[in-house]
């Protein structure tokens, strides 16, 4: 009993350690006073008013919703292709391919980072929007893979023969019953793709090209000056995204996946 | 004209063959079974003829025209799966539809043949269900209808009743034999369920190891097999290494426990050039009777009975007559029954008894 009693409360101190920084900056982004501290005095939405009229903060929301998207986009018709060639083909070193692919998350960020910086710099390429996205796809792509493959597998071939036999071409076959059965998965790789670069700041910090700032990076700058109650509100702001669509998607893929039994 | 023809079709997987040459005319409108243990290549050949897997060599030939080269989508052929494979996100209309649209029947005549087809499998009212919302038999029925609305030139089943249950099965058995049987559908099906293979099919083709045993009507492989492998496979025999031999004039098979059997010429022939000679008894036409029973025309030997297992209407004996052991399979009668220990006479006609060779 006594013990049950002891995990109980450690459990709540871990969650309380874990999620009252998160609560306070919510808190603290509402606060109406300019020096962030309790007991707060007023609330007022000031703070996001005066983050909406930040044109840099602007800028670099726009940047990361831009990135996000691209980058959802190209992971997810790449993660799906390469999910059916190891699935559904033969390929040849297809368990090495699927390694390779899924090797991004095993690897450190920075080690990653640094180690794409230093390709580009030995290819001499510049680094641009187009490379920071690149290195994006680089690391969003295992989870893509993942999901996809995992729900590729537990998708019966024996459906797509049978969408065959009764003449569809393969092509039908893969735009009429696969891709309607890998949606699910396909939804979760995109919204997986799309908070991880939406909120990455370790990989962005090594390729950003000079001038170009993400919400993230921005609120990095923003830190070293000085601890701005803005930053509280665009805290809020990321929280309220980087939730808020998973969330949101998972509400969506659960109705697709509604009629789908196995 | 035969509906489907295999003209020494093999199929090598790597190093190991699947299927040896294999040749077989199946006329249209038959409903002919592959039978053979796990294995053996009845889903290989299957396979083949869908368009599924490549002949490694021999030719296809469906209505007298080859069809080696021709992709599945294109070869009109009706297949049910061992699972179903209904479309999980399609209504069960839509399954049905599903070959009706990529033949671009026009909607109204389409309409009228999924009603027609959810008609023949009697589940006209689940038109708009999802596959999942179904039964297991629902769901197979569904496949049928899904398969034979397109009206294809052969309906393929890859042991379509495996996954059902007993019961169940028996009435799918029944219900898929009535609609071939009304659409008049050329039907290639594959079993290893023997009792399936023997109710079902006009033609069964025995298979073991990718090689076909017999061909041949039910009832004719059933009580004349004319391979060891196919005496044993099917139903229970009993199986005993014998010699050529005769008596007075009448040729027959002697071996250990029974002595001579006088067999037919017919029986005899089968064992011209073959090096090796079994007589074959079946199970369920050797009676047991108790020691005092009055002689009649069969053979007679006395035997002990060793173990009795049973079956509900069914008892099967196993007897120990001068040290071989026979399995017995009697109805079940009120009067008599026997128990482990018991002498009884052991009795079988040599009519019943069939010669197999063996190389
Ligand atoms: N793709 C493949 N690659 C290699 N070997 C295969 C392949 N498909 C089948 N085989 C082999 O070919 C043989 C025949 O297989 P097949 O599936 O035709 O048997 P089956 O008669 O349908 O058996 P079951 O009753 O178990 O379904 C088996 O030994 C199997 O291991
Ligand atoms: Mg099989």
């Amino acid at each position: 009993m006594m013990g049950w009693g002891v995990i109980r409360l450690w459990t709540i101190l871990v969650y309380i350690f874990m999620f009252l920084p998160v609560a306070v900056v919510v808190l603290l982004s509402f606060n109406a006073n300019q020096f962030g501290s309790f007991p707060v005095t007023g609330l007022s939405f000031r703070w996001f008013v005066e983050l909406a009229e930040n044109e840099a903060i602007i800028r670099a929301f726009k940047t990361s919703l831009l990135l996000g998207v691209l980058t959802a986009f190209i992971s997810t018709t790449l993660g799906v292709l390469a999910s059916l060639a190891l699935v559904r083909y033969k390929v040849p070193g297809g368990n090495f391919i699927s390694t390779l692919l899924i090797a991004p998350i095993l690897v450190p960020e920075v080690v990653l980072a640094v180690a794409l910086l230093l390709f580009l710099n030995f290819l001499s390429v510049h680094k641009s929007f187009f490379m920071l996205l690149m290195g994006h796809v680089i690391f969003t792509l295992p989870f893509v893979v993942l999901v996809v493959q995992a729900r590729l597998i537990g998708i019966r071939r024996d459906v797509e023969e049978a969408a065959m036999s009764l003449g569809a071409t393969p092509v039908q076959t893969f735009f009429q019953i696969t891709l309607p059965l890998l949606a699910p998965a396909v939804f979760a790789g995109m919204l997986f793709s799309f908070t991880i670069s939406f909120d990455d700041i370790t990989g962005t910090l090594f390729w950003k090209p000079g001038g170009v700032e993400t919400v993230p990076t921005q609120i990095f700058a923003m830190l070293r000056n000085s601890i701005s109650p803005e930053i509280n509100a665009l805290g809020s702001v990321m929280i309220f995204f980087t939730v808020g669509v998973p969330l949101l998607g998972a509400a969506i893929a659960r109705r697709l996946g509604n009629h789908q039994g196995r | 004209m035969s509906a489907v023809k295999l003209h020494n079709i093999v199929k090598k997987f790597g190093a190991f063959t699947a299927v040896h040459p294999m040749s077989l005319d199946i006329p249209e409108r038959s409903f002919v079974t592959l039978l053979g243990p796990s294995g053996c290549g009845k889903t290989t050949t299957l396979r083949m003829v869908a368009g599924l897997l490549d002949p490694t060599e021999g030719d296809i030939l469906v209505a007298g025209r080859q069809i080696n080269d021709v992709p599945i989508h294109k070869r009109n052929l009706g297949i049910v799966f061992q699972n179903y494979a209904l479309f999980p996100h399609k209504t069960v209309a839509d399954n049905v539809a599903f070959g009706l649209k990529h033949r671009n029947i026009p909607k109204e005549e389409r309409n009228r043949r999924v009603a027609e087809a959810l008609e023949l499998v009697q589940l006209p009212h689940l038109a708009n269900s999802y596959p999942k919302q179904l039964s297991g038999g629902q769901q197979q029925r569904i496949a049928l209808a899904r398969a034979i609305v397109i009206e294809p030139d052969v309906l393929l089943l890859d042991e379509p009743l495996s996954a059902l249950d007993a019961n169940l099965r028996e009435d799918m058995r029944v219900e898929l034999k009535r609609i071939q049987e009304q659409i008049g559908i050329t039907t290639i099906f594959v079993t290893h369920d023997q009792s399936e293979a023997l109710a079902m099919s006009d033609i069964l083709v025995v298979m073991s190891n990718g090689r076909v045993e017999q061909v041949g009507a039910p009832k004719e492989i059933y009580s004349n097999p004319t391979s060891r492998f196919v005496a044993d496979f099917l139903g229970t025999s009993n199986i005993l290494e014998a010699e050529i031999t005769s008596e007075g004039g009448q040729s027959g098979l002697t071996a250990a426990a029974v002595g001579f059997v006088p067999l037919r010429d017919e029986q005899m022939a089968k064992l011209a050039g073959r090096a090796k000679a079994y007589l074959v008894i079946r199970a369920e036409k050797i009676d047991i009777l108790p020691l005092d029973a009055g002689p009649d025309a069969r053979l007679s030997f006395e035997g002990t009975i060793e173990a009795v297992d049973y079956q509900g209407q069914l008892v099967r004996y196993f007897v120990d007559v001068q040290g071989m052991k026979f399995q017995v399979l009697n109805m079940l009668s009120g009067t008599t029954s026997f128990e482990d220990g018991d002498r009884v006479s052991v009795r079988f006609d040599s009519q019943d008894c069939v010669a197999v060779g063996e190389d």
